[in-house]
């Protein structure tokens, strides 16, 4: 007979609970009637909060699942904390946004649920294979999700884009996990942190990581890499863009990090060169390209380069200062640009998209709270202080800086006062310009207006104190040992 | 025995292949199979090290990525479908709604 092996179902569980919820949305979707239909945006929500509280329940543990493939540790839990907020805030936004498209809610509610049950995977996973599969059921759901709005070309194109890129950039990931795997005997990260640390590296181990660097690289838009983002999150629906633009590169970064600053920590001085030059360049493309835009979604996107740029510098300064650097600032990333694209959705009408800066000309005076949350959110992305994308920014300079990387520390500060320009552009429009448009009131949309009030608070509260989440990210990151 | 290095060069080979069809060709139907032909290099050299090593788990991966290859095939399709229906071009720069 054969006996099977124990199952470490703890280790699941996060994910467990947002496939079901996932389900549950499709099927539910199918019995309902038409008007009952923004309900399944609640029962997302409602799996999704679960997910966080379970996955803060378990913060601390420090185990392996099904022989080292899954770890549960505070890594791994951190991040799915992350992706909660990621999801969680998308879905609030989405509830008013897509009455105003042709989206239908029930596949587009399960989508980002199985997306981000991807996301979990890839956080937990401690084996290259799951990586990729974590990475493809997350792609996946995204692609679609990018193109749901089928009527809408632009929709349309993003999606082809993005799948098309991200596909071959699959290839490249796998590609790079093959000769890892020919090179260390094993896919496991574990084995191979212990063939690394006992034999150092060989050429063809090399060349597989400079492959898996390629792999990551797309999937956080990291220059040169980065050429699918600005048009895939400027035709992707706007609640779908904010989920690409903080959920997936949480995602994406989470089994980065994991691989290379644990399990290939042995030879740093190997990649760490290569990620130094991906950082500057992708800091200054990002930041560069972003002046000259005029479509505020576009502009996001360059940011949003920008940030992974920030992102890689926490990766080059590495150890574990850097590491829990790279975890805060996702967390502080995910607080203001979900908060800025939140204000970009209440901004637009039905068939108005109002994406445009001149659209945002006297938005400042005729709507106060609005122009007061985006001022906010774009203080914090340049990195103002007290706001929580200083702090972020602070410690990723500062870690870089104690690990010797001082020139990297000033290209990323010159970058940061570089981004002043656009971000606060934004806000020049709110408030020095009279607006053309005849000023209409908006509806009560209170679940929007709830994602921006969390955003906001939450830029500030951990801007303010900041001692708490720095200390949780810190632990987290010693989790992986 | 057929050395290994025979199998990695001709994996080597079909990969760049690959990833010459994507860059050169501009019907996105065939950039797509050229992204499955990448996939399955990939496949021949996860096998080609498995025999060298001795160890099943290469070929084990080898199923993972064909279910794989399939899944990203259904989505794939269904998105280039969808263009089409809305557009009636697959033709890769004919898709510059917005810059690429």
């Amino acid at each position: 007979m054969i006996t099977l092996p124990p199952v470490n179902w703890l280790s699941l569980l996060p994910s467990l609970i947002l496939t079901v919820a996932g389900i549950l949305v499709l099927f539910w979707d199918l019995w309902m009637k038409e008007e009952e239909r923004p309900l399944l945006a609640w029962l997302g929500l409602t799996g999704l909060v679960l997910t966080g509280v379970v996955s803060f329940g378990l913060l601390g543990r420090n185990e392996s699942a099904f022989n080292g493939m899954l770890a549960l540790d505070s890594y791994a839990l951190f991040f799915n904390l992350i992706f909660c907020l990621a999801a969680g805030m998308t879905v609030l936004m989405s509830i008013d946004y897509l009455e105003t498209t042709d989206i239908r809610p029930g596949e587009y509610y399960a989508l980002i649920l199985f997306a981000t049950v991807g996301m979990v995977l890839m956080a937990a996973a401690t084996d290259l294979i799951v990586i990729f599969l974590g990475l493809e059921t997350m792609s996946m759901a995204v692609y679609v999700l990018a193109g749901i709005w089928r009527q809408r070309l632009q929709s349309n194109e993003a999606a082809l884009k993005y799948f098309l890129l991200g596909a071959f950039a699959s290839g490249f990931f796998l590609y790079g996990v093959a000769l890892v795997y020919g090179a260390t005997g094993s896919v496991q990260l574990g084995k191979v942190a212990a063939y690394v640390s006992e034999y150092g590296s060989s050429p063809l181990l090399l060349i597989g990581v400079a492959l898996l660097i390629v792999g990551f690289g797309f999937k956080v838009a990291a220059a040169p890499f980065h050429v699918w983002a600005p048009d895939v999150y400027e035709g992707a629906p706007t609640t779908v863009t904010a989920f690409m633009a903080v959920g997936v590169k949480a995602a994406a970064f989470a089994a980065f990090a994991r691989v290379f600053l644990h399990t290939l920590g042995p030879i740093h001085a190997q990649w760490q060169g290569i990620l130094w030059i991906l950082a500057a360049l992708t800091m200054t493309v990002g930041n560069v390209t972003a002046l000259v835009q005029t479509n505020i979604k576009r502009m996001l996107a360059y940011s949003s380069i920008a940030h992974a740029g920030y992102l890689l510098v926490a990766m080059v300064a590495g150890q574990d200062l850097g590491g829990a650097a790279l975890m805060y600032y996702l967390v502080a990333y995910g607080l203001m640009n979900l908060g800025a694209f939140a204000v970009v959705l209440a901004v637009g009408r039905k068939g108005e998209p109002n994406e445009e800066f001149s659209d945002y000309a006297g938005l400042g005076f005729r709507y106060p709270a609005l122009g007061m949350a985006m001022t906010l959110f774009m203080l914090s992305l340049t990195g103002v202080p007290p706001l929580v994308g200083f702090i972020g920014k602070f410690y990723i300079f500062s870690a870089a800086v104690k690990a010797g990387y001082v020139w990297l520390a000033v290209i990323g500060v010159l970058n940061s006062a570089v981004s002043a320009y656009y971000y606060i552009r934004v806000v020049v429009n709110m408030y020095m310009y009279e607006g053309e448009k005849v000023p209409e009131f908006l509806s009560a949309r209170p679940a929007l207006a709830t994602a921006i009030i969390l955003a906001a608070v939450g830029t500030v509260l951990m801007g303010v104190f900041p001692s708490a989440s720095i200390a949780l990210a810190r632990a987290s990151f010693l989790s992986l040992g | 025995m057929v050395p290994i290095s025979y199998h990695l060069i001709l994996s080597g080979i079909l990969f760049t292949i690959g990833v010459m069809g994507v860059l050169l060709r501009r019907n996105t139907i065939i950039i797509f199979m050229a992204v499955e032909l990448m996939l399955n290099a990939v496949n021949l050299s996860f096998v080609a090290f498995a025999r060298q090593l001795g160890s099943m788990d290469g070929q084990l991966i080898v199923f993972f990525v064909m279910s794989v290859a399939a899944a990203e095939a259904a989505v794939g399709l269904a998105i280039i479908l969808s263009v089409f229906r809305n557009r009636e071009t697959v033709n890769a720069d004919e898709l510059n709604l917005m810059r690429w």
